[in-house]
């Protein structure tokens, strides 16, 4: 049996007005991978950053190999040798990949020993069968890449207890696969690695144990061999109920939206999008998948106005909006949720009425003259609030406050309220918890019914799989192609989204 | 036993005011115990500031003359910092304001006192507007960092008007002092009630309610207050934010020069060397004080008022050194930022185990 290297006993936070961690307790044992899990706002992230030194606990013990320590600052972590992959890498984006490594390393001499260090660097390399040049620039790594060297990080420091925080949010299913064989490797030199995800599958083949926390309590850890998706996500969930999506019988005849041979450069003079293709049918819910980074983006900005195409034409309801505004493109019908729903689905400053008309605020409905209805606003934001089930503190807080899942039902209700033509959601539901995920799924459906159509950008195959009426394949900024989800198989997809056709 | 800062729902309605006022005694008996020192007894002294700032109906007026420019500044200091620009030229832009002012004043022969003061109203906004556009613009298309610039600008402002004081606009019958000729009756500001109460108090009043209307309740506002939150959201929204830098910031340098032009048309009655005793560097004070909202920057700039004036009686009245005035004004302003603090922090003692 091997032994516990840390111990979390009665770990209670709280921020101005809730407790985000309440009498938290967890175990974690050298060479196991131990999943926590739970739904948005549930206090994972607040845990974790008490375990690196970034918030310290009201009150509660951790203790490190049997000895009671006090994290008071990251530095701290380190020096106990905890080390976390945060979602959102901590990589500066201009220095090489070993300039980066080095502000890791403890430097024993005033001057650089880069030969040795170098060594050292290529050594881990070498044994966790990493193909990376350390010379390279980090922005020019792809997303998998820049996940090894944060991993790396943490090995040249010798850390003994591995923090990933949904380290695969962000990967292509390939770059998922390696990492978890990464893992594997690291469990078996004895490194305790806590896992945080909502994706059910990783979590049954990775994890040995699995601790729920929900409403910042801990509910149950259960061994390999205890548990299975069914029994976790109920654990994990509030409500046990289990939204079932049906989805009627349609057939599609009438083109809404016509895109032809697109193209988009980046701000680097590189290609986005190149004869970008694409037709869409009213009333239906296409797909689309691919690897971050094959011009998704640049799809759903050009759809929305963000950015002006070099050349091609997008065509609604026989109409040429390619060179439109968003304003008038969302007038015109077109919805958006972006990708990243805190840097620019809010302002994150201003209550939830006000950002509930963050498209539509300068609409009749909202304003008399050139002021604004303030009992109008008021009115919609109550509707909204009761139809989407938006829960937020106190009436008036910033929506910043509100948790990933709650923010995000205020940009769909926004987005819906105006009953739009074309929804265009890139990975609307990443980074939400089951619950909050289906529901996104069911609103989706729930618009469809009406008529309403959806580009839906994600790399979730499953969650493509499961509520698309078609699947499109994006590689390097092209439509690879249309597939049927009743008979695409994943190998299917997958290759298609190498490129290889 | 250590101490720890905890933040905690923001304090509302009187409570919010209690706080504020126990923190002003705090600061008054602080400075009271200083004022023992240089055996002065602060009863009195307080007494005395309060009765010549606000006991008499002359000493009220003062109070006002001294709040308007700083309304004014503050205003126009607030409604940049609302979008996030920080604006700290204002007091360029008050110097800028006041040279459009005086061209007009003293180079137009218009007999008409109406049609005078509002061409200077117009000239000074032109002018200062303008200023604050130069940092907007260069904001705005380039992204160059606005507040260097204005806060250079300042420099440029301030001995552009020198420059003109000590030379081309000199009074020839002045004494050889840096001053300009003195302006015509036309494009003086009415005074009233025999006091030097004069327009531009008025004047500032209409601002601030423009400025509250604009921000709080117009679309244009709303905008504005999305841009400030986040501008890529507001990008997102279809909102021109290029257009509303620049925007913002001339009505932000408006607003400062129609304080120079007030300053000059109601009160110097001439151009000259230090119109401004740092009115627009007190502005940004006074507008993170108010929280960059518009009635807030009228009550904090009285409060200021009051201070400059009653810190004007001490040095009269009780032979007080100013730094010993500074030290008492900084002690309210820091009193009053503390009390913002203890509004949304607690400070608990934990029992170290």
């Amino acid at each position: 049996m091997s032994s516990c290297i840390l111990k979390i006993e009665n770990i209670t936070k709280s921020f101005a007005g809730f407790i985000a961690n309440k009498n938290v307790n967890l175990e974690i044992f050298e060479g196991e991978i131990h999943t926590i899990l739970g739904e948005n706002g549930a206090g994972k992230s607040t845990l974790m950053n008490i375990l690196t030194g970034l918030y310290r606990p009201d009150s509660g013990n951790i203790y490190i190999n049997g000895t009671r320590v006090n994290i008071k600052s990251p530095k701290d972590a380190l020096n106990y040798k905890i080390g976390m992959v945060h979602q959102h890498f901590m990589l500066v984006n201009n220095i090489s990949v070993f300039e980066n490594l080095l502000l890791s390393m403890k430097l024993d001499s005033f001057v650089i020993n880069e030969r040795k260090l170098k060594s050292k660097v290529k050594e881990i390399l070498r044994e966790f069968e990493l193909d990376i040049d350390i010379e390279m620039p980090v922005w020019k790594l792809s997303i998998g890449q820049q996940q090894w060297v944060e991993l790396i990080k943490l090995l040249i420091r010798d850390s003994k207890i591995l923090i990933l925080d949904e380290p695969t949010a962000v990967l292509t299913p390939q770059e998922s696969e390696f990492l978890f064989t990464f893992l594997t490797k690291l469990k078996s030199q004895n490194k305790a690695i806590i896992f945080i995800s909502h994706k059910m599958k990783e979590v049954m083949t990775l994890s040995d144990k699995v601790t729920i926390l929900k409403k910042g309590e801990t509910v149950k850890t259960l061994n390999r061999g205890e548990f299975d998706e069914q029994l976790l996500a109920e654990l994990m969930i509030s409500n046990k109920e289990h939204l079932k999506l049906e989805k009627s019988a349609k057939v599609f005849s009438k083109q809404i939206l016509k895109i032809k041979n697109l193209n988009v450069k980046n701000d680097k003079g590189l290609s986005d999008l190149s004869d970008f293709s694409l037709e869409l049918f009213e009333g239906e819910i296409l797909g689309i998948a691919g690897i971050t980074g094959n011009g998704q983006k640049a799809l759903a900005e050009v759809l929305t106005g963000l950015k002006k195409p070099l050349s091609g034409q997008i065509i609604v309801n026989d109409q040429d909006i390619t060179y439109s505004t968003s304003k008038s493109k969302y007038i015109s019908g077109i919805a958006h949720i972006p990708e990243d729903r805190k840097t620019m689905g809010i302002a994150p400053d201003l209550s939830v009425d006000e950002n509930l008309i963050l498209k539509n605020y300068s609409s009749d409905k909202f304003t008399n003259f050139f002021f604004l209805n303030k009992e109008k606003i008021k009115q919609n934001a109550r509707e909204q609030i009761e139809k989407y089930s938006i829960k937020m503190g106190y009436d008036g807080i910033p929506v910043r406050l509100l948790s990933g899942g709650n923010i995000q039902k205020v940009i769909i209700a926004r987005e819906l309220s105006e009953n739009p033509l074309i929804l265009v959601a890139l990975y609307p539901t990443r980074g939400l918890d089951v619950g909050s995920a289906e529901y996104v799924h069911q609103v989706i459906l729930d618009s469809r019914e009406k008529g309403m159509s959806t580009i839906l950008i994600s790399e979730d195959l499953d969650e493509l799989l499961k509520i698309s009426d078609r699947i499109a394949v994006m590689f390097r900024g092209k439509n690879m192609g249309y597939l049927s989800p009743e008979s695409a198989t994943k190998t299917e997809i997958g290759l298609l989204m190498s490129g290889k056709k | 036993m250590k101490f720890k800062v905890l933040k905690k729902p923001p304090v509302q309605g009187y409570k919010s005011f209690l706080t504020t006022l126990f923190s002003v005694i705090i600061a008054l008996l602080i400075s009271g115990a200083f004022l023992m020192l240089v055996d002065v007894n602060p009863i009195s002294a307080y007494k005395d500031m309060l009765i010549e700032s606000l006991g008499s109906f002359y000493g009220l007026t003062e109070t006002l003359v001294k709040t308007t420019p700083l309304i004014l500044c503050g205003l126009g200091v607030a409604v940049a910092f609302r979008m996030q620009l920080w604006n700290i030229g204002a007091e360029g832009q008050l110097y800028m304001g006041a040279f459009g002012a005086s061209l007009v004043a003293l180079h137009l022969n218009v007999e008409s006192h109406f049609v005078m003061i509002t061409l200077m109203f117009l000239s000074s906004i032109f002018f200062g507007g303008l200023w604050a556009l130069i940092p907007g613009a260069l904001k705005a298309i380039y992204n160059v960092n606005e507040t260097i610039v204005t806060l250079l600008m300042n420099y440029i402002a301030i001995l552009w008007v020198d420059f003109l004081v000590y030379g081309a606009w000199k009074d020839p019958k002045g004494f050889n002092f840096p001053l300009s000729a003195e302006f015509s009756s036309a494009a003086r500001l009415s005074e009233y009630f025999d006091t030097r109460l004069h327009t531009g108090f008025f004047i500032a009043l209409v601002c601030a309610l423009i400025v509250y209307l604009l921000i709080e309740k117009t679309i244009w506002g709303y905008e504005i207050k999305v841009i400030g939150s986040n501008s890529k959201a507001a990008a997102y929204a279809g909102i021109n934010i290029k257009k509303n830098i620049m925007l913002v910031m001339f009505i932000s340098g408006a607003l400062s020069a129609i304080a120079g032009f007030s300053e000059l048309a109601g009160v110097q009655h001439r151009l000259q060397h230090a119109i401004s005793p740092g009115y627009g560097y007190t502005a940004i004070i006074i507008a993170w004080l108010a929280k960059r909202s518009a009635l807030g920057v009228v009550l904090v700039s009285f409060l200021m008022g009051v201070l400059f004036v009653g810190g004007d009686s001490m040095q009269i009245y009780y032979q007080l050194p100013v730094a010993m005035v500074s030290v008492f004004q900084g002690l309210i302003l820091f009193s009053l930022i503390v009390a913002e603090f203890f509004k949304e922090h607690k400070i608990i003692m934990v029992k170290q185990q």
